[in-house]
């Protein structure tokens, strides 16, 4: 029986831990789609040089800016985190267990989005309205998808906490069932839509007029700016834990592990977490950007195969009973 | 006006016919026929371009006189012609009120020079910003752009200071959510006055200024500065030096069209594409620069010929770097064309309407891929066009696709001129020496990669420049790029921009 300080600590260390990686996450998937390029590239370390410099800089602000264009990077940094935390990554025995609800998630992802799309709008710049308006058609996509998702490994797991899906998932034999595949392709769609990614959106563009998350983050600067990467950052490793958690958990220290097991579970994580990034890297060399409008058939079709997934496991439950 | 009576002056006249009327002189050594004009004429021929009897190619002012110089594309053997105009009192008839091409080129003779067409429906400036420090604005600060009405619509200012590594203009959207009920643009900001610097200036220091007008088309401006000095001088030049000329203009166009590829895919998110495309072109630069000392070869033709030879070596280096070319960039364009993500987003997209592209007589890429298969490399067969045969690749959709597409059947045609060049190269002088300085005038067109650049020079008697005037290609696809986006979506105006790459520089003056 793990103590309660002992999944402190652990709750404290995953806390930390996703901050530490988030940045390098990126950077890897930017260096080898530097490379895949024949560019040298920034350094893996880049990421965390900017968010250094972007904090040291003083912060231009619009001269009709609210209190709430001030707030919302930190509320929105603040959200992104708790939620990342909560996803289990290396140990399932952690403190707030409790919490780690996939609807609690959700919640805490749509929260921090909507604080964007209206701290985007807040200066009235037409390029903040055009981002908030194509975040919010792609986040109604996104959404019902990823909640379908995440209900129909909890059908299975019979739980919608994280780590007792994980737990639930890594005592079960290896198999591969037709309705995880379906919503492994969800999610992983779902993903790619909501990080900002190629082919919904290019994190990398300097075409003001096809951004989307850009686009919301135009007028930021400086520590405003440095919240919001650093949120961004955490997203995608919050998404990337999520499909590790989700569909190949192996290797996570169990509820009540010993240190030598949250050991492995840690180099299996990190790991797992390199080689995500390095796939993301991959897929955006390999694909054009897709029009704006062809979004909705995309996320559509993850919505397709989440509800395919849930209904096919729904059904191979009845049976089996 | 002899042999035209009223009523045809009324009803417009056709270019054939006022060239006929004018008294057989000796042939003017640029080709251009010089018609004086009386008003009825003038408004006569404008109303001709506007039928579509032949093309506006180009309308400037030069001491107290209206130029205008027009063409037929579909048949450029019934000549080409200057027709003059004198402007009295600074008025004269407006050929933008008949022929909508015209009016930007009147507004912008309007700011350079007071000179006032009568009955053209903007009053609005156009190179003028209010921000010349020599002289208060003509037509005043201030700028409204076009009303738009309807519901819903929402305005979008773009620019002049863009996120990207590009020249500034402004672009002004009005959408109804994502799509684009109108765009207009507002352009004038790259404005360096070209034309006065060139008032006076000795031929090498214009034609230093002329090669600078737009560095991209840099080969393109000089070949037609040093045509149109020849013309106006009766300047032989030697055999060596037209077909060096040619190896240079091709190459410019190799580079350029393989950078376009490059970027269009960019701006849809391949960037694999897009870095393939770039060491392409930094092998055909870095050649270049071996060859010929620069890598844009930037004052590498002057009037008399041109600057720099070539020599075995450099030939040898060039044919090394065609084959190389060939081999990279057909690996370049199976990835475009088997990549059904990227054909999404080409296809279908900008489309420029053919009867846009006639009216405003757009060349290049953007006219050829809508249908009109005009280049002046061919229609006009300057030296050393004249000596080869090739093919003037065009297409009908006049979407992205077919501008791209456009391009890169060019590129595998201007391989084969520099082979045919490299080929008849001869031993011998590169660069004649200057016959007895004299007034003239002159005008030469040549086909920059982007389309066909105009270029008119007048020579004083003391032999300095006394006038330049340059007619960018893109003076006629910028208008076109307003209507193609329309009913697109704003977020496909980057790509749709890119696939018509048109001048700032060249443009503004």
């Amino acid at each position: 029986m793990a103590s309660p300080i002992q999944s402190f600590m652990a709750q404290g260390a995953q806390m930390f831990l996703v901050l530490l990686v988030a940045p390098a996450v990126a950077g890897i998937t930017r260096k080898v789609k530097a490379r895949l390029t024949r560019r040298q590239g920034p350094p893996v370390v880049q990421c965390y040089r900017d968010l250094l410099k972007l904090i040291r800089k003083d912060s231009v602000l619009a001269g009709n800016a609210s209190w709430f264009f001030r707030t919302a990077p930190y509320l929105i940094f603040a959200f992104t985190w708790v939620a990342a935390a909560l996803v289990p990554t290396f140990a399932s025995g952690l403190m707030f267990n409790w919490a780690a609800d996939v609807v609690a998630l959700i919640a805490l992802i749509g929260a921090a989005r909507a604080l964007l799309a209206l701290a985007a709008m807040d200066v009235g710049t037409s390029f903040g309205g055009i981002g908030s308006s194509r975040e919010m058609m792609i986040a109604s996509l996104a959404e019902p998808a990823s909640m379908l998702v995440m209900l129909t490994v909890a059908l299975a797991a019979g739980t919608t906490r994280l780590p007792e899906v994980a737990q639930f998932l890594i005592s079960q034999p290896l198999e591969i069932r037709v309705s995880f595949a379906l919503a492994f392709v969800a999610l992983v769609m779902v993903a790619i839509a909501e990080n900002a990614r190629i082919p919904v959106d290019n994190p990398a563009t300097h075409l003001e007029l096809t951004m989307v998350h850009e686009a919301m983050v135009l007028e930021y600067s400086g520590r405003h700016l440095a919240m919001i990467e650093a949120a961004s950052y955490l997203k995608l490793v919050l998404y990337f834990s999520l499909v590790i958690c989700l569909f190949v958990p192996f290797g996570m220290a169990p509820l009540h592990g010993e240190p030598i097991a949250w050991a492995i579970g840690l180099a299996a994580y990190l790991t797992k977490l390199t080689l995500a990034a390095m796939a993301l890297g991959v897929w955006e060399v390999s694909i054009a950007k897709m029009r704006v409008f062809r979004v909705s058939e995309f996320l559509g079709s993850a919505f397709i195969f989440s509800f395919l997934a849930i209904l096919l496991a729904f059904l191979s439950r009845e049976v089996l009973r | 006006m002899k042999g035209f009576n009223a009523k045809t002056l009324e009803h417009g006249v056709a270019l054939v016919s006022a060239i006929e009327a004018v008294s057989e002189e000796d042939a003017p050594a640029d080709g251009f026929v010089r018609i004086r004009a009386s008003d009825a004429l003038w408004t006569g021929l404008a109303k001709g371009c506007a039928a579509g009897w032949h093309d506006l190619g180009a309308l400037w002012y030069d001491d107290g006189t209206m130029h205008m110089a027009l063409w037929q594309a579909d048949d450029a053997a019934a000549g080409k012609a200057i027709v003059s105009l004198e402007a009295r009192h600074g008025v004269y008839p407006s050929v933008g009120a008949h022929h909508a091409p015209a009016m930007r080129l009147e507004r912008a003779m309007r700011d350079l020079y007071g000179i006032n067409p009568l009955g053209l429906p903007d009053s609005r400036s156009w190179l003028d910003h209010g921000a010349w420090p020599s002289r208060p604005s003509i037509t005043g600060k201030g700028y409204q752009f076009l009303r738009v009405d309807g519901s819903g619509l929402h305005q979008i200012p773009v620019g002049p200071v863009h996120a990207g590594i590009i020249e500034p203009g402004h672009f002004r959207f009005t959408c109804n959510g994502e799509i684009v009920a109108r765009l207009e643009e507002r352009l004038g900001y790259q404005h360096k006055g070209v034309e006065a610097l060139c008032a006076g200036a000795p031929i090498a220091k214009a034609g230093k200024i002329a090669a600078r007008i737009s560095g991209d088309s840099t080969v393109a401006y000089s070949f037609a500065f040093a045509r149109a000095v020849e013309a106006a001088l009766d300047w032989e030049i030697p055999e060596r030096a037209i077909l060096l000329r040619g190896i240079m203009a091709e190459l410019e166009r190799l580079s350029h069209h393989v950078n376009d590829v490059g970027a269009v895919c960019n701006d849809a998110s391949v960037v694999a594409i897009l870095a393939q495309c770039a060491l392409i072109r930094e092998d055909i630069l870095a050649t270049v620069a071996g060859c010929f000392g620069h890598r844009m070869m930037m004052d590498r033709i002057v009037p008399g010929g041109t600057a720099c030879d070539l020599d075995d070596e450099g030939a040898q280096a060039i044919r090394a770097l065609l084959g190389r070319l060939e081999a990279a960039f057909a690996r370049v364009v199976n990835a475009y064309d088997q990549s059904p993500s990227l054909q999404d987003r080409v296809q279908k997209t900008g489309i420029s309407r053919p009867e846009y592209v006639r009216q405003f007589a757009a060349g290049g890429f953007i006219g050829r891929a809508s249908g009109r298969a005009f280049d002046a490399r061919q229609a006009f067969a300057y030296a050393p066009y004249n000596l080869v045969t090739f093919e003037v690749p065009s297409r009908t959709a006049g979407d992205v696709d077919a501008r791209l597409w456009v391009r890169i059947e060019e590129t595998a045609q201007s391989v084969a001129m520099i082979r045919r060049f490299l080929d008849m190269l001869e031993p011998g002088p590169i660069a004649a020496p200057p016959p007895p300085l004299h007034g003239g005038h002159g005008a030469a067109v040549t086909e920059a990669f982007r389309g066909d650049v105009f270029l008119s020079v007048r020579i004083g008697e003391e032999g300095n420049v006394a006038h330049l005037h340059a007619r960018d290609a893109s003076w006629f696809q910028w208008p076109l790029l307003e209507a193609a986006i329309k009913d697109n979506i704003v977020a496909d105006f980057p790509l749709c921009n890119k696939s018509f790459n048109c001048s700032y520089s060249g443009h503004d003056l």
